[in-house]
């Protein structure tokens, strides 16, 4: 039986491979290496959530109606009776209440939705923290961060879809944010919506880049990235004969793929759990969308609060100066373009650059493959922590009404602590991230050179103590000792001996600036001499060693005598 | 230690002898309060025993004749049977401290003592009754109108499905989830704190009724599963992260820790 299904695969496979050649791509892929860590399988959560987006998606599209003609509701859901709406808000509650299985499908998909970008942006992180942005990875990370934005793209448009009053309010923040640009702003507003908001237009068109264009795009990117991922092949934490010229790991099949395969079904699982307990995006209760009401508890999905937010933080007077102009006429709201197009911009901006800032700080030419350990890149991770608690701080203002009910805290002190520390704790977070690496680092040192503390200490004969120092092992030292020891640029000097001005001067002295601010303060690394003076001089010596192995057991000894003693007590009485 | 002495130190004692003082209080409280039963009107006797409960709790602030002092308490001429109703009888008077708004808690009065003080205020000025049982049943209403009607005027500041919100300056709406159709009614009518007053020619009495069943239809729970506090996308959002998110990485850490 055994044999004869072994040969029909057998059989098949070459039939197959007899006519695409495909047996030496398996092969490559099958032996393709793959170094072990569980943050490495973030991107993968990502990448599960997109499917179960498509595969969720599909089922949508099948009753969803992408049509702003006026309909009134006769359904079964009895708060929305003989109410006028939008067929396409109509559509989903039909989904969601006619349609069986309609109102698990779409809270997964909407589940998956929220789960998609927070996966995006852990697996971003872990691949910031660690450095795996630097050479030869630097184009691939600029596809990530593509893939993130069109993640929002995809969130947004979709949000919008159902014709609710909830998201109705979030388009009309848009179209208020696009109104803000300066010349074109009013003109794109009206392409958008074709004319006046809202029209009649913006559900079909939102449709199409929800389900066409911008899945097309995040699907072809996919495959981009992941094709970079193979040709770059994985990077590796740092540890015992990792280097950047090697990879330490698994080959893909049969661990790797029987790994994977299983964890889509855990993310699937997780991901319909939660959807089948806990709602998402009740539209029933929001109403179709009329653009007059605005209920409290107004937010965009997470991922966008952080523009609700600055818009929430920004001002419209400063140091009493308004911040809306009116120049010849038109009006340039500042209040409105400065936090909800500059900041994002800027924001995003430094995102996507980052690899090449760090690499004109470096000057480092070189392919890395092994990840820096966070506290190795003090001031990296210092800015990844204040971007961090930036972000934080104006996703925490987006939901002030809720945080100020929610701890009955006044919403306009809310507002005017985070104008306050918008400003304060990304460089304070700054500034203590950068001590902690550092003082994680010194620790670093001291245990290379001097050893995990025992707590053993010894008394020697002539009365001096001495404290037991266990030395580390091959794999905790390498560990420790294996990192880049970076140092400020030094640049040839502004004029040559005849004393012309050298070209590209400037520049140079911008990187080697950049330079001191990463590098001028830091912990070197132990070197080999350091190494080996610690051991000659602070090691034990050998009658140290005995000694300490001696006091090892002292307290095991100590112990059985007092037992004798109190068995001896016990048998007196 | 005596016989005596072990009795009157007896474990349960403390505990009987309060049990034996309020068996003697509401007992006396039985016979002193005539019963309430015979009819809802409000009585000379009810107007008398209202303004002297009215004297003993609530003239600290309000003053003796219920004119009301600035910038400590409002006149109550003219509020009527339902603000006092719907102010006692959600536990927000008598005040407990003075803060942003006054907060529900734990009701202070029994019905009787509560329409008693409705009656004595209500003899003051003319304003606006309790509602009668037809006029609180969600039954009778239109919850489709009720969704129309609340989210015009109500959702800006109780939420979509009226699970609250923040107003300025520590002050918030409550959640209704929770709230009798009879409350609901009554603060439509008077406007209690930052509320304003929807009074019968702004929304009038059959939509107030049509609002009472929206409510009522929300309290029944979400189709969906638990709502997160029917607040928005906020605890949503908050939820794909720390359960969503967090389960998942736990099983990656699971997943992981087999390796090579």
């Amino acid at each position: 039986m055994g044999a004869k299904l072994n040969n029909a695969a057998a059989g098949t496979a070459n039939y197959v491979d007899e006519r695409t050649s495909i047996g030496g791509f398996v092969k490559f892929f099958a032996r393709k290496l793959f170094p072990d860590h569980w943050s490495f399988m973030l991107g993968e959560i990502a990448l599960y959530a997109f499917i179960i987006l498509l595969l969720s998606g599909v089922f949508l599209t099948a009753f969803f109606v992408p049509s702003m003609t006026e309909v009134h509701y006769e359904g079964p859901y009895e708060t929305m009776h003989g109410v006028a709406m939008t067929e396409a808000f109509a559509s989903t509650l039909k989904t969601s209440f006619e349609v069986p299985g309609g109102l698990l499908i779409r809270q997964i998909h909407h589940w998956s939705a929220l789960l998609f970008l927070a996966a995006i942006m852990t697996h971003m992180c872990r691949v910031f923290f660690t450095g795996a942005f630097r050479k030869p990875r630097e184009l691939n990370w600029l596809v990530g961060f593509t893939l993130m934005i069109l993640g929002l793209a995809a969130g947004f448009t979709g949000y919008s879809l159902p014709d609710d009053v909830l998201s109705g309010n979030g388009l009309r923040i848009i179209d208020g944010v696009v109104k803000s640009i300066p010349l074109i702003g009013s003109y794109t507003s009206y392409w958008l919506f074709g004319g006046e908001y809202p029209g009649v237009d913006i559900i079909p068109r939102l449709f199409t880049a929800h389900v066409l264009i911008v899945p097309g795009l995040i699907l072809a990117l996919v495959a981009l990235h992941l094709f970079l991922v193979f040709l770059h092949k994985h990077t590796q934490y740092p540890g015992g004969g990792k280097t950047h010229k090697n990879v330490v790991g698994l080959p893909l099949f049969p661990v790797y793929t029987a790994k994977a395969g299983g964890f889509f079904f855990v993310v699937f699982g997780v991901v319909a759990l939660v959807a089948a307990v806990f709602t998402i995006n009740p539209v029933w209760n929001y109403g179709p969308y009329d653009p007059s009401p605005v209920s409290a508890g107004t937010q965009p999905d997470w991922y966008i609060l952080f523009v609700d937010g600055a818009l929430r933080l920004m001002p419209g007077w400063v140091f009493g100066l308004p911040l809306e102009w009116e120049i010849f006429g038109y009006t340039l709201s500042m209040n409105i373009l400065l936090p909800a197009v500059i900041i994002p911009g800027l924001f995003f901006g430094i995102i996507a650059l980052y690899p090449w800032l760090e690499a004109w700080a470096t000057g480092d030419k070189g392919e890395k493959h092994v990840l820096d350990r966070p506290r190795n890149a003090p001031v990296r991770t210092g800015i990844g922590v204040a971007m961090i608690v930036f972000y934080v701080i104006l996703v925490i203002e987006g939901s002030n009404d809720i945080v100020a009910s929610l701890f009955h805290l006044s919403l306009n002190d809310l507002t005017i602590f985070f104008q306050w520390t918008i400003f304060i704790f990304p460089p304070l977070a700054f500034w203590i991230t950068k001590r902690i690496c550092m003082g994680l680092q010194r620790k670093d040192r001291e245990l290379v050179l001097h050893g995990h503390e025992t707590g053993t200490i010894v008394r020697h004969e002539n009365g001096e103590y001495i404290e037991v120092h266990q030395p580390l092992d091959e794999q905790e030292v390498w560990l420790r000792v294996n990192y880049d020891n970076r140092k400020p640029l030094e640049i040839e000097p502004e004029f040559n001996e005849r004393g012309v001005r050298r070209p590209g001067y400037k520049w140079d002295l911008f990187k080697q600036r950049l330079s001191k601010f990463y590098y001028e303060e830091r912990v070197e690394p132990v070197t080999w001499e350091e190494y080996q003076e610690a051991q000659r001089h602070h090691g034990p010596s050998e009658q140290g060693k005995a000694e300490a192995v001696e006091a090892e057991h002292a307290d095991e000894r100590l112990n059985k005598e007092w037992e004798s003693v109190d068995k001896a007590e016990s048998t007196d009485k | 230690m005596n016989t005596l002495a072990r009795k009157r130190h007896h474990k349960a004692a403390p505990l009987l002898l309060v049990l034996a003082l309020l068996a003697l209080i509401t007992g006396a409280a039985a016979f002193a309060a005539p019963s309430a039963t015979a009819t809802a009107e409000a009585s000379a006797d009810d107007v008398v025993a209202g303004e002297r409960l009215f004297a003993a709790n609530c003239a600290s602030c309000h003053g003796l004749d219920a004119e009301g002092q600035d910038g400590v308490a409002p006149s109550l001429v003219g509020v009527g049977a339902a603000a006092v109703d719907f102010q006692v009888g959600t536990g927000r008077m008598p005040m407990q401290a003075s803060g942003p708004q006054a907060p529900a808690k734990p009701v202070q009065f029994s019905q009787d003592e509560i329409n008693q003080l409705a009656a004595w205020v209500a003899s003051l000025g003319a304003g606006p009754a309790i509602p009668t049982a037809e006029q609180v049943d969600g039954s009778l209403g239109d919850a489709a109108n009720g969704m129309e009607v609340f989210r015009t005027n109500c959702a800006m500041c109780h939420g979509s499905i009226g699970g609250g919100g923040a107003l300025t300056q520590g002050k918030f709406a409550p959640s209704l989830l929770e709230t009798t159709p009879e409350h609901i009614y009554e603060a439509m009518l008077t406007g209690p704190q930052s509320m304003p007053v929807f009074n019968d020619a702004n929304v009038t009495p059959e939509q107030k009724r049509d609002v009472i069943a929206y409510l009522e239809a929300q309290q029944a729970g979400s189709p969906g599963g638990l709502s997160l506090g029917a607040i928005g996308p906020v605890s949503e959002g908050l939820w794909a992260w720390l359960i969503l998110l967090g389960l998942i990485i736990a099983s990656t850490i699971w997943v992981g820790a087999r390796s090579s």
